[in-house]
Parts: C-alpha cells; structure tokens; sequence
C-alpha cells in the first residue's frame, strides 16, 4: 500500500481476528494501533469493516475517536475511496463517518436542500471531480473548469459553513505535443496543468484546502495510482491500490483543519543526526557533512529539520547520552547544521525514553499525541510505540539518506495556515530572491563575484578536520600544485611542527557551506618558506580563492619573520591547470627542471595584499 | 500453479473480501449466489485477486468470465512456467 513509514506488524491478520472477542473500549485501541501498521489492499477493506461492526456495537461512537462527518462528491465512482480515508483517520484519532454522494450528483447535491448531503450537514465536503469531467470533454478549458470549481465551492462554503477539500486534478492524459504540451491551449494535458496552477492560488483565496492529487502521484508514480482498464471498465480514476495513501492525504488535511497535526519533532542524535556515537568516536569521529555520502545525508536530515522548525514545528532532542557527550556537536562540530539554539527541549541522560518523552511533552506544554519520535533504533521506536501510541514514531529506513522521505511522506505536520511570522520569513525571502534576481542580471564578473556573498575561514589543521583534510591531500590531482600525498599521521605531525603553516580554508557563499576547498602547507626554513602543498577544490574555481588564500598565508609568514616564498609546480598528467598559476600570482621563475618542475619565489617586502571579492575570516589557534 | 492450490486461495480471498467465512471457491460459483457481490465489490475481488497471485487480469479476459472456473483456469495460465 506504500504506506512505507509505518511499521509491519508480525501478525496482522491474528490481531485482527482477536478484535471481535475485545470489549468496545479495548477494541477501538486495537483498531486504532492496526491502522498504524502498514497493510495490504484486502487487509485494508478487512479492518475497514472490523471498525464498522465496532462503530455498530457502540453504537454510532467509538469512545475516546473525535467524530467528523465528510462527504465525498464525484464526478465518476468515489465507492472505494472511503474505507482509505476511515482507516487513515482512525489513524489520527478520528472516526471519520463518510457520505457518499450518488455518482456524478456533485451540484445537485450541493444546491438541493432536500438532498442527501444536507441531511448528513457535513463537517468537511471533499470535491473529488475526475480529469475527463473538467478538462477531457469537447470544449473544456481552463476558464469553464475554474468557474465551475468556483461554484461548487462558494454553494459548500454558504450552505454548511464547512471545510471545503478540493482535489487537484490527476494528470491521466497522454501529451498531443510532447514536453512543451502548454502550448497547445486545447490539449487536455495541458488544461489539467494550467487549472492545477490556478488552484493554487484561488483556493487559497476562497478559503479551500487543497488535496494536491497531481503533486503525491509523483511519489508512487503514475502507473501505480492510474490504470486506464479500471476507468474504462469502472469509471475509477484512482487506483482502488492507492485508495489507502489517497485517504491518508485526505485525512491529515481534515486532522490539520482541527488542530491535530503533530508540532514537535523528536530526534534522537547517534546515528540519527549524525553517523556514528559521540561518547565513543569523540567529535572527530562521528560522520557529518561534506566529503562522505553518509555524512551529507546526515546534513540533509539536519537540513529538514531545520527547515520545519523556521516554518513553526518545534524541536526537541531525546538521546541517551551524557548531557556534556550530546552538546558537544552542537557547539563544537563545524558541520552542525542544528545549534543547540534550534532544540526547544534537548533531553541526554540514560532514562527510558518513554519518560523522557512525558517530560518533554509537559515542559513544552502540548499533548503526547503531538510528538514525532525519529530515532535510528528499532528498539527504542518499538518501546515507544507500545508504551505511548499516541506518538507518531516513522520507520526509518536504515541508510539515512531515506530519512527525510519517510517523515515526509507520514504527512504529520500537515500545514494549512501560514503564521504572520511566516508570512514576514516568507517576504525577507522574497526580497532577498528578488535581490539575487537583479545581481544575476548583471554580467560583470566583479559584481558576479560580489553577488555570491563570500565569506571564507582559514584555519589551522585541527582534529576535527584532520580526517577530510588527509583525504582531499590524497585524492586531489588537478588543482594541485605539487600532488604531495601524506598520511594521517604525517598531516598530524606538520600540525605539531610550529615551523609549519598549516591552512584549511572553507567557503560560505550565498547557495551554502562549500565545505573544505583550499589546503596550503608551507614550511619554514629561515628567512624562506617553501610551499609544500597548495591544493584546491575544482568548483570554487574562478573566484579568486586562490589571491585570498596567498594575503592569509603572506600574513603568518610575516609571523614567522620569512621574507620570502618559495612556490613549486611539480607537473602530472591531470594539474596542467595550474602550471602558471604562480606567475598569474606575482611570483619570479627561479629555475626550471627537465621534468618541466618549476621553482618561483615572492618577495615579502614589497607584496600588497590583493583585493578579493570576499570577507576572509582568519583562525589563529586551532579550536579543538 | 496447481488448480487445487488457486482453489484455496481463492477460497480465502472470496471470504476476506465478502467477509462471509462460509464462502468456499468451487468452479460453478458466480455473483449471483453470493448476497455482497455487486458491482463495487467486484472490482475490489479483482484487484484482491491480482494481488494474492501477482497476476493482471485484461478487460476483455474479465468480460467473458463466467463463474469461479474460468477464473481459476486464467489464474492457471497466468501463473504457469
């Protein structure tokens, strides 16, 4: 069913059988925890009907379920769309009763009073009108489409003052043109798209929500939420497969309109936020960031989290750890996206989480059943679960790189309404796109450069770097000036040397964290220093690195009392790029080899710092 | 896939599906003679049964079934070699 960030249950079928011998109140506990498991298609109508024989048996309400009555009108067959959105609110707490209006009968259901819609007077009307109805019938287009939805939903909104859904529509059409279908007005593809982009913005307007059909569809693909044989023979545009995560959609959206979407994300921290265990490998051994894929999924995740809590969802950590072990990081790792200023409520201790988790509830002040738990460890997801089942915990996948998909796809901070404070984010944004937009424009490379907001750090070796710092020394052949490879140990060692400068330089521009890009090693020798390694990152090529790395590294010569540099250009097959990269820089020819090795020397008392398109922040001391 | 086999699970499908845990899968059964197989179920008996033998059936194929038999006897060729 592709319900892929819940859990499997072992014995699905047995718990379900049991649920008949269950008294009404324990029943629906079942029921509730059956829906948080992933199922089949036929599972799925199986428990379907086991909660309609409990609504039956409690007649009419299941204790402990907030009740909402939606109605569902179509276009074409809707019959097999609401045991998916029963069960995906038994899944948020609710007990969704659903009305069906007859098929095809949207607008006379909707205008006429003696009509099976205003009997049921609903608290949620899902418009869940087929492609072929607005844009597949001779004579469609984009405007009759618009002023129909328009209609229905300004007949939904005056008769029952109620959440109006409206469905997108489902791209089921095969392109007349090809990838630049828009230009044909009358195609029916691209009427599906252009009345898709018009809902966006009038829902909002109108005060509709919309159930963004042709966006999810991507998530599965079209072949699994469409099949042509089923419209022809049934008149069913979704997939009766896909019927499970369609009410999953549907029913966060009716959670999200009474205030049940989830508001706080837990993160567990080893392995979790970053790879490895902070008490064990220390901070220079955990896996964060740039240079390993393990490491830059972790940033991802990281990323996501972050980008939740700028939009409202608050965060909170859950680890056991010592307290001093899981702060580190977050002061101390350079790579950190999340700072201890982002964790609402940061928890590391050796307590059950599942007391944990109560605490972190109480202290925030919002219900349990408001609580993501995100956590690596199946062990500890299974003992939430079970002690607090309220929480929503996501089966993670095992690679992280998977993790932003699975919370994504559970859907539990489902937003309807941006904050003021969104609204003021959202134009800082705006203005600052906006801004980019004018410096894009401009074609000079002076100001190109300037636009990308530079700012880049020189540091010395340290142990947090030392890991990235031996493999870029290894494994760069084309900016590199003298392709000199060193071990760990050795790297260590020139980081003891006090005659040794030792540089690591990162770049922050405007598009991010470029990481490290430049490592330059020069070795002093009395009045001289020889430039042992000079190696730099291909993609911050053309920025005039290269002049900002040379103003830091004449400056801690100057420290040293050396007068002069001394540059060397070893040639290979892959660093022609940088045989005269020494001249472009002021430096003399001093001597050149038969091997085509070059040796060229700057003189320190007459050099002027260049001018660089960048702020340059130096580090003096190494922080760890 | 022997038919004895298809006949057993189909038994239990037809029973997951109707929800009647009397319903046993024998060639002559047809719509008719099971009280919830109308129109809406069938397509869910369909898709059900797609699923449990990882087979698809094509509209035509679905037209000219008569009864369980010739179900069972599609499922066959589906699944065989």
């Amino acid at each position: 069913m592709h319900l892929e960030w819940l859990p499997s249950h072992e014995d699905w079928d047995g718990l379900l059988r049991s649920v008949k011998e269950l008294p009404a109140g324990e029943a629906a506990a079942r029921l509730v925890e059956l829906a948080n498991s992933r199922m089949e298609f036929s599972q799925m109508g199986k428990l379907d009907r086991a909660f309609g024989r409990t609504v039956r048996v409690c007649e009419g309400a299941i204790p402990g379920l907030e009740r909402v009555k939606l109605a569902i009108l179509g276009s074409a067959t809707i019959s097999h769309l609401p045991p998916g959105i029963r069960m995906a609110g038994l899944r948020r707490g609710l007990q969704i009763d659903v009305y069906e209006a007859p098929y095809g009968m949207y607008w006379q259901e909707l205008i006429d009073s003696a009509s099976g819609l205003h009997a049921f007077q609903p608290d949620v009307i899902l418009l869940a009108l087929d492609a072929r109805h607005l844009a597949g019938a001779e004579g469609s287009s984009e405007a009759a489409a618009m002023e129909l939805l328009r209609s229905c939903w300004r007949q939904a909104r005056t008769q029952f003052q109620c959440q109006v859904l409206q469905q997108t529509v489902m791209p089921v059409f095969s392109n007349l043109m090809g990838d630049n279908e828009e230009r044909l007005a009358q195609s029916p593809a691209s009427i599906v798209a252009k009345v898709n982009e018009r809902l966006r913005v009038e829902s909002e307007i109108e005060g509709v929500d919309l159930l963004a059909l042709d966006r999810f569809v991507v998530n599965e693909g079209m072949g699994f939420w469409y099949e042509s044989d089923f419209w022809h023979r049934s008149k069913h545009e979704v997939h009766p497969k896909a019927t499970g995560i369609y009410g999953d959609h549907v029913a966060r959206l009716v959670a999200a309109g009474r205030g049940r979407s989830k508001k706080c994300l837990v993160l567990d921290l080893d392995n979790t936020l970053w790879g490895g265990v902070i008490g064990d490998d220390g901070l220079n051994g955990i896996v964060l960031g740039q240079g390993s894929g393990t490491g830059e999924a972790f940033l991802d995740f990281q990323r996501y989290a972050l980008g939740l809590s700028e939009r409202g969802v608050i965060l909170a950590v859950c680890s056991k750890n010592d307290e001093k072990n899981a702060l580190e990081p977050f002061e101390q790792h350079p790579e950190m996206v999340l700072k201890r200023g982002d964790i609402s409520c940061f928890v590391a201790n050796w307590t059950d989480k599942a007391a944990n988790l109560r605490h972190i509830a109480k202290s925030l002040n919002i219900g349990l059943d408001a609580l993501v738990f995100a956590d690596d460890n199946p062990v500890e997801r299974a003992l939430i679960r079970q002690e607090l089942p309220m929480v929503g915990v996501p089966e993670l996948p095992e690679d992280p790189a998977g993790y932003v998909a699975t919370i994504a796809s559970a859907g539990y901070f489902e937003g309807l309404k941006i904050t003021e404070e969104d609204r003021v984010r959202s134009q800082l944004y705006q203005a600052n796109a906006e801004r980019d937009r004018l410096k894009d424009s401009v074609t000079d490379m002076g100001s190109y450069l300037e636009s990308l907001r530079m700012t880049m750090t020189a540091q010395p070796f340290d142990a947090v770097g030392l890991t990235r710092v031996t493999q870029l020394i290894n494994k760069t052949n084309q900016f590199n000036l003298t392709t000199e490879r060193c071990s760990e140990a050795e790297v260590a060692a020139m980081m003891r040397d006090p005659k040794v400068i030792t540089l690591q330089v990162r770049l922050v521009d405007r598009f991010g964290d470029n990481g490290i890009i430049a490592i330059l090693i020069a070795r002093a020798n009395g009045a001289e220093a020889v430039i042992e390694t000079w190696l730099m990152s291909c993609r911050v090529l053309g920025r005039q690195v290269e002049e900002a790395c040379l103003n830091v590294l004449v400056e801690q010569c100057a420290v040293l009392g050396v007068r002069a540099l001394v540059g060397l250009y070893r040639p290979t097959e892959k660093n022609g790029m940088v045989r005269e990269m020494y001249r472009t820089l002021g430096f003399e020819l001093e001597e050149t080899e038969d091997s085509g090795a070059t040796r060229w020397r700057l003189m320190l008392d007459t050099y002027e710092p260049r001018p660089v398109p960048m702020q340059v922040e130096v580090v003096r001391e190494a922080t760890v | 896939m022997q038919q004895t086999e298809i006949y057993e699970r189909l038994t239990q499908t037809l029973r997951d599906v109707f929800d009647d845990e009397s319903l046993v899968a024998t060639p002559e059964l047809t719509a008719h003679d099971v009280k919830e197989w109308d129109s809406v179920n069938h397509i869910t008996l369909v898709v059900a049964i797609e699923e449990e033998f990882g087979v698809k059936f094509k509209t035509a194929e679905l037209e000219k079934m008569k009864n369980v038999g010739q179900m069972v006897e599609a499922i066959e060729k589906k699944t065989a070699g």
